[in-house]
């Protein structure tokens, strides 16, 4: 496996507008000629495919769910940055990109991120001329607010629905397209396999989620806009039907697969009720200003209504540990607090993994009012899920997976080492590093979707004859019947265990053995786990009904069997991952406050998984990372 | 919590379905609307059977991607809530709840309890968008738009695109959802530019999809989810006569 970043030459905020310069373009009456297959229709698929429509390429956009407008970026809540500086606080294109190679915790790649903060005000100016309802001051100017950690208010937002109104924008952009016939729409179509000719991606192979139907698809380009693979978990914060079946059959074909162990864990989430749970609940971190997050000191107290227990009694733990942060700490220090806390026997609530966070004190200052009036909606969301009422009791919280930073590698151009597969979105390893900051997913998404890769993607497709490439190569016969064979043996087997009971014992030790904290012992434990139920899948899943009807049961069971390969791969990346960085914290490598040590010496690099066949282990190349513009430091929370 | 449930079978479009009975036990009232039948749905794998077929994917309220008509009513009647964030303490121990599709004649049934929503899409198709080619727009804030015209613009945006307000309609209207977008896009002034030709087209695209007509029933703004108001038809409406009467004119 080759890794070349392709990484321009020249100063930092020359690199992309020269780069442009020096791409090849198709003249707009070749363009039609070109087809182009885009797998996902989020915030970065839907901007991508309209976008690519517009300019006269003939698109073909897939998704699982009944319609376009349902991707999992509807779910965001809290905004999306840009370099506007509208508020005159000392923004620039710089600082957003010096704080997100910051915030990545440096295992970003610098030329990404800065382009990346380039095209920000674009979005917004994008965005608003499609009619996102943004939020507004008196004068009809933007509104901005402060988000996660940065020091000026670069955030826009519309109330707490940023990522539905900026879907909705994306969306709105790809039906205007699909009207006009440039984009051909398939709802409940789920890709099952990529296809190669001739070692470039030419096409995909999916299955009509509503007859059963498998197909194939041919095109000159293949762009995958699948999400994140947070469901490895089995509980998190994406959507249930959230999968990486797409960028999975992508690895094994070739694809190199970068910093699967970077995942985020948000610290504000509703705890697990019980063992019926199907998703978790995100409440936005904006909670945190005004909360007081606690657990009782004495083990013997969880048991107890939080009001008989006394104030003596109480354990602010994040403002006992990081007095000068308290309940601001940072995403991941919040998090191990809480699980902390828990692992000592002092969580609160059904299976004693929750921590309060309380607004006793806030209300009492501010009145009840004053807090409803900036959290009302969330406390009615909290309220309807559990059935308490956080005026009158505390919030019970705990951390979830809810984003991850690890995905396909890609180039400068946004291509994977698959000549003519292009990845976007999370679905990508991205230009969040370790970490991510909070609002800036949205930012990548339609950085990706509207400006990166409508600029990148020609340059491939002019080097390129099209339409040489039908269904009918027997490349596309082999892998259709591959993926049909695959299906019938996920059929056949009748077993006795459902694909949902076996993605909770893989949940279960995902999240002990990778999620927050991890450990060489542990990792060892899931690697040798892992492929035991990996076993009992193959040898003992039920899956009743027939592969060309409706079948949500057999959906289940080929995600499964894609998170089962991920979840080992997440597992060796931690393992030889041997230091602390952002999101990948190994117990190993802390300070005595439990801050990460990173070793730069000896990881300032992306790690990328080349697969090898089934049951070997992936051999791991390495993409060294350089920090010229921004000076390698130690982020510090004291 | 112990229940009775009477849920709509249907295993393909052309079939014919018929109401079943299942019984289950121990359901948390803790857990949601959704993961019951999930927990249904372990049940009827692991003997055997083939589960039932239901649409969701966030679980959270925002995808729209839940449906479900529950005891007679789409998303099962609690105010501003969608199936997926109704909770079982909602309901009493013993209780027998029927669960069928959204019904509607442009929403066909798929399988059980799963429809075809496509209608939706293609009214949005029709017009439901600002006309703005990626790159070209002008600065964001060049265009001042007041907070409160923001504001309502937002209401109107908050549309999830579920298709309750079908469902709850005798008339299967879908006046609620495509006056939603109308207002929403309309009342902006970027939106000035299109109004008149998103207006017809829009509606013209909800009559041919098989949507009935509005008779202020008011049953749709009930069941929505994201509580959309009436006003909206009637802006849909007065949009509709003026753009309809400019293009009298000028013939």
């Amino acid at each position: 496996m080759i890794i070349d970043a392709k990484i321009p030459a020249g100063p930092i905020a020359e690199k992309w507008s020269r780069h442009k310069f020096s791409n090849k373009l198709v003249n707009p009456a070749n363009r039609r000629k070109y087809h182009v297959i885009i797998v996902g229709t989020g915030l970065a698929g839907g901007s991508a495919a309209a976008t690519l429509a517009e300019q006269g390429y003939n698109v073909t956009s897939f998704c699982y769910q009944d319609s376009p407008r349902r991707a999992h970026s509807i779910a965001a809540q809290g905004g999306i940055n840009a370099a506007k500086n509208y508020q005159n606080d000392g923004d620039s294109i710089h600082r957003l990109f010096y704080d997100t190679v910051k915030g990545g915790d440096f295992r970003s790649r610098e030329a990404n991120v800065h382009r990346l903060a380039e095209v920000s005000a674009n979005i917004i100016d994008q965005c608003a001329a499609q009619g996102v309802p943004f939020a507004r001051e008196y004068g009809g100017l933007l509104a901005n607010r402060s988000f996660g950690g940065a020091q000026v208010s670069r955030t826009f937002y519309a109330r707490g629905a940023t990522g539905q109104q900026l879907l909705l924008g994306a969306y709105s952009a790809l039906s205007r397209q699909i009207g006009l016939g440039t984009v051909k729409m398939y709802n409940r179509h789920e890709m099952l396999d990529l296809v190669l000719v001739d070692g470039h991606a030419k096409g995909i192979v999916t299955r009509n989620l509503v007859t059963g139907e498998i197909k194939s698809w041919a095109a000159d380009a293949v762009v995958l806009a699948t999400g994140g693979y947070s469901n490895a978990f089995y509980l998190s914060t994406n959507a249930v039907g959230c999968n990486s079946i797409a960028t999975m059959r992508a690895y094994k074909k070739g694809a190199g697969f970068a910093n699967p162990c970077y995942t985020q864990i948000h610290p504000t989430c509703i705890p697990q009720s019980g063992d019926h749970q199907s998703k978790l609940t995100l409440m936005s971190e904006s909670l945190r200003n005004d909360g007081r997050v606690w657990v009782p000191k004495d083990a013997a107290d969880c048991e107890k209504p939080p009001e008989q227990i006394p104030e003596e009694a109480r354990d602010y733990f994040l403002e006992r540990k990081y007095p000068s942060f308290g309940n601001l700490a940072p995403r991941d220090i919040a998090s191990r607090a809480a699980k902390e806390a828990c692992d000592e026997g002092r969580g609160v609530g059904p299976g004693k993994r929750g921590v309060y966070l309380d607004f006793a004190d806030a209300i009492q200052r501010l009145g009840e009012s004053a807090i409803q009036e900036r959290y009302g909606n969330l406390f009615d969301i909290y309220e309807r899920i559990t059935g308490d009422s956080a005026y009158r009791k505390p919030m019970r919280i705990y951390p979830a997976p809810h984003y991850t930073m690890g995905g396909l590698w890609v180039d400068y151009n946004l291509q994977s080492t698959i000549p003519g597969l292009f990845v976007i979105g999370e679905a990508n390893f991205s230009d969040h590093g370790a970490n991510r900051l909070g609002a800036s997913a949205l930012m990548q998404g339609l950085a990706d979707g509207y400006f990166v890769l409508p600029n990148t993607l020609p340059n491939y497709l002019a080097g390129e004859k099209p339409g040489i490439i039908n269904t009918g190569l027997d490349a596309f016969q082999e892998v259709e019947a591959d993926v049909n064979a695959f299906t019938e043996k996920l059929l056949s087997i009748n077993g006795t265990r459902t694909p949902r009971s076996l993605h909770l014992d893989l949940g279960r030790i995902m999240w002990e053995k990778c999620g927050m904290a991890r450990n060489k012992a542990g990792l060892e434990e899931a690697l040798r786990k892992i492929p035991e139920i990996r076993q009992e899948f193959w040898a003992n899943l039920k899956v009743t009904g027939e592969g060309k009807q409706l079948n949500q049961e057999l959906e289940r069971a080929g995600r499964l069997a894609e998170f089962l390969d991920l979840a080992e791969l997440m597992c060796h990346d931690a393992l030889d991952r041997d230091e602390s960085c952002g999101g990948h914290f190994r117990e190993e490598h802390q300070t005595e406050d439990g801050e990460a040590v990173r070793l730069d010496d000896d990881f300032a690099h992306a790690a990328i998984w080349e697969y090898r066949g089934a049951g070997e282990k992936p051999t791991r190349h390495v993409e060294e990372l350089d920090f010229k513009d921004v000076p390698l430091a130690v982020r510090s929370y004291k | 919590m112990n229940l009775k449930l009477k849920i709509w079978r249907q295993d393909t479009s052309d079939g014919s379905g018929q109401f079943k009975h299942y019984e289950i036990n121990n359901v948390s009232p803790d857990s949601s609307f959704l993961e019951m039948l999930d927990m249904l749905n372990e049940q009827l794998v692991e003997s055997g059977d083939q589960s039932v077929a239901f649409d969701s994917d966030c679980r959270e309220g925002v995808c729209g991607m839940c449906s479900l008509t529950i005891n007679g009513i789409p998303h099962g009647g609690h105010q501003g809530t969608t199936t997926c964030q109704l909770h079982m303490r909602s309901f009493s121990d013993g209780q027998t709840i029927t669960i069928e599709p959204f019904r509607a004649k442009s929403f066909p049934v798929l399988r059980d309890l799963v429809v075809d929503r496509g209608g939706f899409d293609e009214i949005i198709q029709a017009g439901g968008f600002i006309t703005c080619r990626t790159g070209s727009a002008q600065d964001a804030n060049e265009i001042p738009i007041p907070k409160p015209l923001a504001d309502d613009a937002f209401d109107f945006a908050a549309c999830i695109g579920c298709g309750a307000c079908v469902a709850a309609c005798k008339n299967a209207s879908a006046m609620l959802f495509t006056g939603a977008k109308i207002a929403h896009l309309n009342s902006l002034p970027q939106g000035k530019a299109e109004k008149d030709r998103r207006t017809l087209s829009m509606v013209s695209k909800m009559d041919e999809a098989g949507f009935g007509n509005c008779r202020n029933y008011g049953e749709c703004s009930a069941v929505c989810p994201k509580e959309i108001p009436l006003d909206v038809i009637a802006k849909m409406n007065r949009d509709f006569a003026v753009a309809s009467v400019k293009g009298f004119i000028s013939k």
